[in-house]
């Protein structure tokens, strides 16, 4: 398969490989895929006291097309609102990249790697509000 | 002398045409372009002369009786079809019943799967682990109206090496007919139609330096004679059994690349093991959790060979197939990897193995051939190394099994 520049570019240089401290109650952590699938995507966000992502990491098992798709995402997401990183579309990851229909899955994976880690950052939040009430 | 890239490491799925290969068949796309079938002038005595030193070259390198137990076809994909459906259409009256293995091209299961829908019954046997396929389940699964067994010399992707006298001992035993796939154990593995007790085999050019687009099956014409309908009509070429022009220079060379095999392949198989068990060193010293596919050792205690010496398929755990493809992109291999297919399953023959699907999304297959060299193994072994390291450090499942996490108690979101 041909790869677009962009997959490549993202594939040989990622941005923001690494692993953010899943124990900080102001990172959030999404895992996402399955191995028995060939994909599992690990993407965290560290969140501002305004709700604002002021660091993103990942760390992904799949083929180039997941590679890409989850640096792009953690370069998207940086320096977005909570609100504004969920509303980053798969197609929009899917177009940037070029992705042609059998990896469309790839930039799937990638959505929901943002929607789950902003869930398990206000999952953890709302713990922290409960316990200080 | 400087490293040539991309380097080619896929001999599996096609090698290169030897040149003396190439010189052969030259003369024959220009000069001496006749048509093999014309009796009527020298043109076509020349081409059927050529032919036929092609059939008897062929046929002395299986050692089959006689040169007209060969019939040339298009490749291995038409003698796969030809031989089961041919046989399974002449003997038809006689049983419904066919024996093959999970393992097998397919070429076997789907031409298989269409016998199916015609009111055959086909078994398909499990393999062991090493991709094995134990002559005791052959016999066992013999019934009165089976008329064929159909198992590979060996498997295009693990290497296994089948035990053929084996198994058409217990076939001929049993009077069952028996074809092999030979494609992949031409020219690297033992094969020897007499003292094996084939009756049928299939093999392709392009796998053993000659050209892509001819093939030929051997089918046994005394002790037993087989027989079979043709799958083609036409003109009567081949004795009937498969009509159409025949490709003189794709013969020809077919029939260079043969003799080569005969007189070659033991110095070959030699070689080509050597490399192969370096390439199998360097990595493995480099890398933890790195699991082979298929038998290993190669040779077992008995000194028999149980795997193709070209072959090194490897699972590398955590990091994805086609991701260490993208990242080998001047070693040209392939991977058994869903992400790879166009099906999106992983590879089924390192499933009918009991390889994990998580481990089969990370295997890589790499093929050896007559023109590896020393240097381009090196080169290949420190790229992979390289590269699974550099996928490893990008990898979640990687870190999490380092942190001591078994990655099977997580309640994975299966899409
Ligand atoms: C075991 C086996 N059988 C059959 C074939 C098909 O051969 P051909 O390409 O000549 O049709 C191949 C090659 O793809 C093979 O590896
Ligand atoms: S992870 Fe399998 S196709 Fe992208």
């Amino acid at each position: 398969m041909a790869y677009s520049d962009k997959v490549i570019d993202h594939y040989e240089n990622p941005r923001n490989v690494g692993t953010l401290d899943k124990n900080d109650d102001t990172v959030g952590t999404g895992l996402v895929g399955a191995p028995a699938c060939g994909d599992v995507m690990r993407l965290q966000i560290k969140v501002s006291d305004d709700g604002v992502i002021e660091d993103a990491k990942f760390k992904t098992f799949g083929c180039g097309s997941a590679i890409a798709s989850s640096s792009l995402a953690t370069e998207w997401i940086k320096g977005k609102t909570l609100e504004q990183a969920a509303e980053i579309k798969n197609e929009t990851i899917a177009k940037e990249l070029n992705l042609p229909p059998v990896k469309i899955h790839c930039s799937v994976l990638a959505e929901d790697a943002i929607k789950s880690a902003i869930d398990d950052f206000r999952k953890k939040q709302a713990v922290k509000r409960e316990a200080k009430a | 002398m400087a490293l040539k890239l991309p380097i080619y490491l896929d001999y599996h799925a096609t090698t290169p045409v030897d040149r003396r290969v190439l010189d052969e068949m030259l003369p024959y796309f220009t000069e001496d372009f006749g048509n093999a079938a014309s009796r009527t002038h020298a043109f076509g005595w020349k081409a059927d002369a050529a032919v036929n030193v092609a059939r008897e070259r062929v046929a002395s390198m299986i050692n089959a009786e006689k040169p007209e137990e060969i019939i040339f076809t298009s490749g291995a994909t038409e003698s796969d079809n030809l031989a089961l459906k041919g046989i399974a259409e002449f003997y038809g009256d006689k049983g419904k019943h066919i024996i093959t293995s999970r393992i097998e091209h397919k070429a076997i299961l789907d031409s298989g799967k269409r016998l199916e829908k015609q009111g055959f019954e086909v078994t398909y046997l499990d393999v062991d682990k090493y991709g094995m396929v134990d002559p005791e389940r052959v016999r066992a699964a013999i019934r009165p109206d089976t008329i064929l067994c159909s198992i590979m010399l060996a498997n295009n992707e693990v290497g296994t090496v089948q035990p053929i006298r084996e198994i058409g001992a217990v076939c001929r035993a049993n009077g069952v007919l028996f074809h092999t796939d030979a494609v992949q154990g031409i020219g690297r593995c033992e094969f020897d139609v007499q003292s094996m007790n084939v009756d049928l085999a299939s093999i392709t050019a392009h796998k053993m330096y000659g050209p892509k687009g001819v093939g030929a099956l051997y089918v046994r014409r005394s002790k037993p004679r087989v027989r079979l309908v043709s799958q083609m009509d036409g003109g009567g070429h081949e004795r009937g059994y498969r009509s159409g022009t025949l490709n003189v220079p794709g013969i020809v060379g077919f029939g260079k690349a043969a003799e080569l095999v005969t007189t070659e392949w033991r110095a070959e198989a030699a070689r080509v093991t050597t490399l192969r068990d370096r390439l199998h060193q360097k990595i493995t010293s480099e890398l933890d959790e790195v699991f082979v596919n298929g038998p290993w050792p190669a040779v077992d205690a008995s000194g028999v060979v149980r795997r193709l010496p070209n072959n090194l398929n490897i699972s590398f755990a955590y990091v994805e197939g086609e991701s260490i493809l993208m990242s080998l992109k001047n070693v040209s291999v392939s991977s058994g990897s869903a992400c790879t297919s166009a099906s999106l399953e992983p590879s089924y023959v390192l499933r009918a193995l009991g390889v994990e699907e998580e481990l089969a999304h990370t295997s890589i297959r790499f093929g050896l051939g007559r023109f590896t060299t020393e240097e381009e193994v090196d080169y290949a072994a420190k790229l992979t190394v390289d590269s699974i390291q550099r996928l490893r450090s990008m990898s979640p499942l990687y870190e999490m099994a380092k942190e001591g996490i078994d990655l099977k108690s997580i309640a994975w979101t299966a899409h």
